[in-house]
């Protein structure tokens, strides 16, 4: 990796460079997740606000966005069109099981000075190397790598699609996130690059705030095993999410996001 | 009608066969009546039948009444409204399925006969029959009622009203 030499150089983590966007909450809203009949189809909306989940900032990319079908194999995303506020996406479920759909993106930011003043740069990885010049003066990088993800199921639910890539922060259901009733408690377990995620606070905010005077919001926290469990107040569709900041392998400050959107139904 | 000339047919052929079946006479009777609403927009309800242990994991689904005659079997898409059956034992199951499921019941009672035979492998125990009815543009309701099997001699029907989407639910055994 040629960035780790580049960026043994930047001292600090890089709080400053975290766009305003990362303030809001990125959310994927399914139509439904738990339905019955042949091949049915489920449409998602996409988004980035703060309040969940009405689309009233920004839309959400479909560059990253990605449908793993029950055998572990992509599935198409159709219909996909992006508007002011929300993008939406169909997706058909042909054969029963669970669907995992999630869009997951990776970056790298950086701020430096050149002839006395403050840059700053966002780009992939790849471009990085060649994006900074090479008379820039303190030179501050950080990669960064988001997940948000929703999950779907056509009849009885399956764990195909539920694989992991050992790639930035991830979940890995313990309880199956398309089995989740109001009086039972679910467990999930939380993996950065694969290895439990341990002492993570996780938010969970349930949606339709609209209508509430209060939200319901709160966060609990993974243990050792990176395990988190979660009593939900009611039923409702809830979004939850967690963030670790760390190091990868060359040093190189690294921040990742995951955020997941799961239904809960009343009993 | 496949559901209902089957059983009977079954029965009938057992009754010849075997005699000595006294112990196999037992049987469960549920009685589900439907309610008539008045509203707007009617659509029978999706019913399904089902029994559960004392740790209301689901035993055996007994009946699924809902609409498999639509193009495409699209009726099943609100299977899942069932929500209570459909997690517990129905997205397990391949329906159409004879002797389980049926077409939709209008309002009035209805009966359903399940034969020892049907509860073979059923372990003696305490068992609740449960009822549960989504409606199209309508609600949910979920009926629980217990009994015990085997049937006990002089076990008296017991009888569960529900409140909205379902009316009386009676089970009856007899040994």
């Amino acid at each position: 990796m040629s960035i780790a030499i580049r960026t043994a150089v930047a001292a600090v983590i890089a709080l400053a460079i975290a766009p305003a966007a990362q303030a809001h909450r990125s959310w994927l809203a399914p139509s439904a997740t738990v339905l019955s009949g042949a091949e049915p189809w489920v449409t998602v909306d996409g988004a980035v606000s703060n309040t969940l989940f009405y689309p009233d900032h920004v839309a959400m990319r479909l560059d990253g966005l990605k449908a793993i079908g029950p055998d572990g194999a992509p599935v198409p995303i159709q219909n996909g069109s992006t508007g002011k506020y929300r993008s939406t996406f169909d997706l058909q479920l042909k054969t029963p099981g669970t669907y995992k759909i999630s869009n997951a993106s990776e970056g790298m930011s950086a701020s430096y000075k050149l002839g006395g003043e403050t840059k700053r740069w966002r780009g992939s990885a790849a471009d990085f190397a060649t994006a900074i010049p090479k008379d820039a003066t303190e030179v501050q990088a950080s990669s960064s790598a988001r997940r948000v993800e929703t999950f779907v199921t056509s009849g009885a639910p399956s764990t195909g699609a539920l694989k992991v890539t050992g790639k930035g922060l991830e979940l890995e259901p313990i309880t199956h996130p398309n089995d989740l009733v109001a009086s039972e408690k679910a467990r999930f377990k939380l993996l950065a690059d694969g290895k439990p995620a341990s002492d993570v606070e996780v938010e969970v905010v349930l949606g339709a705030t609209r209508y509430r005077a209060k939200g319901q919001e709160f966060k609990v926290k993974t243990g050792a095993d990176g395990v988190f469990e979660v009593k939900w107040p009611e039923p409702g569709m809830y979004w939850i999410e967690a963030s670790v900041r760390g190091q990868d392998p060359s040093g190189l400050a690294r921040n990742s996001g995951y955020a997941a959107t799961f239904e809960v139904l009343p009993d | 009608m496949r559901a209902v000339k089957s059983p009977t047919l079954f029965a009938a052929l057992t009754g010849v066969a075997a005699l000595p079946a006294a112990a196999d006479a037992a049987e469960l009777a549920v009685s589900v009546e439907i309610p008539r609403l008045s509203v707007a927009e009617y659509h029978r309800p999706y019913v399904a039948l089902w029994i559960e242990g004392p740790d209301e994991a689901a035993v055996k689904t007994l009946a699924v009444w809902y609409n498999g005659k639509l193009a495409k079997n699209e009726g099943a898409s609100w299977l899942k409204d069932m929500r209570q059956w459909w997690r517990k034992a129905g997205r397990g199951l391949t329906l159409p399925a004879d002797g389980v499921s049926g077409p939709t019941k209008a309002p009035g009672k209805h009966q359903i006969v399940v034969t020892a035979q049907q509860m073979a492998g059923v372990a003696p125990g305490q068992y609740s029959l449960v009822v549960e009815a989504a409606r199209e543009v309508g609600g949910r309701e979920v009926i629980r009622v217990p009994f015990s099997w085997p049937p006990k001699a002089g076990a008296k029907p017991a009888t569960v009203a529900g409140t909205t989407e379902l009316g009386a639910i009676t089970v009856a055994t007899k040994p």
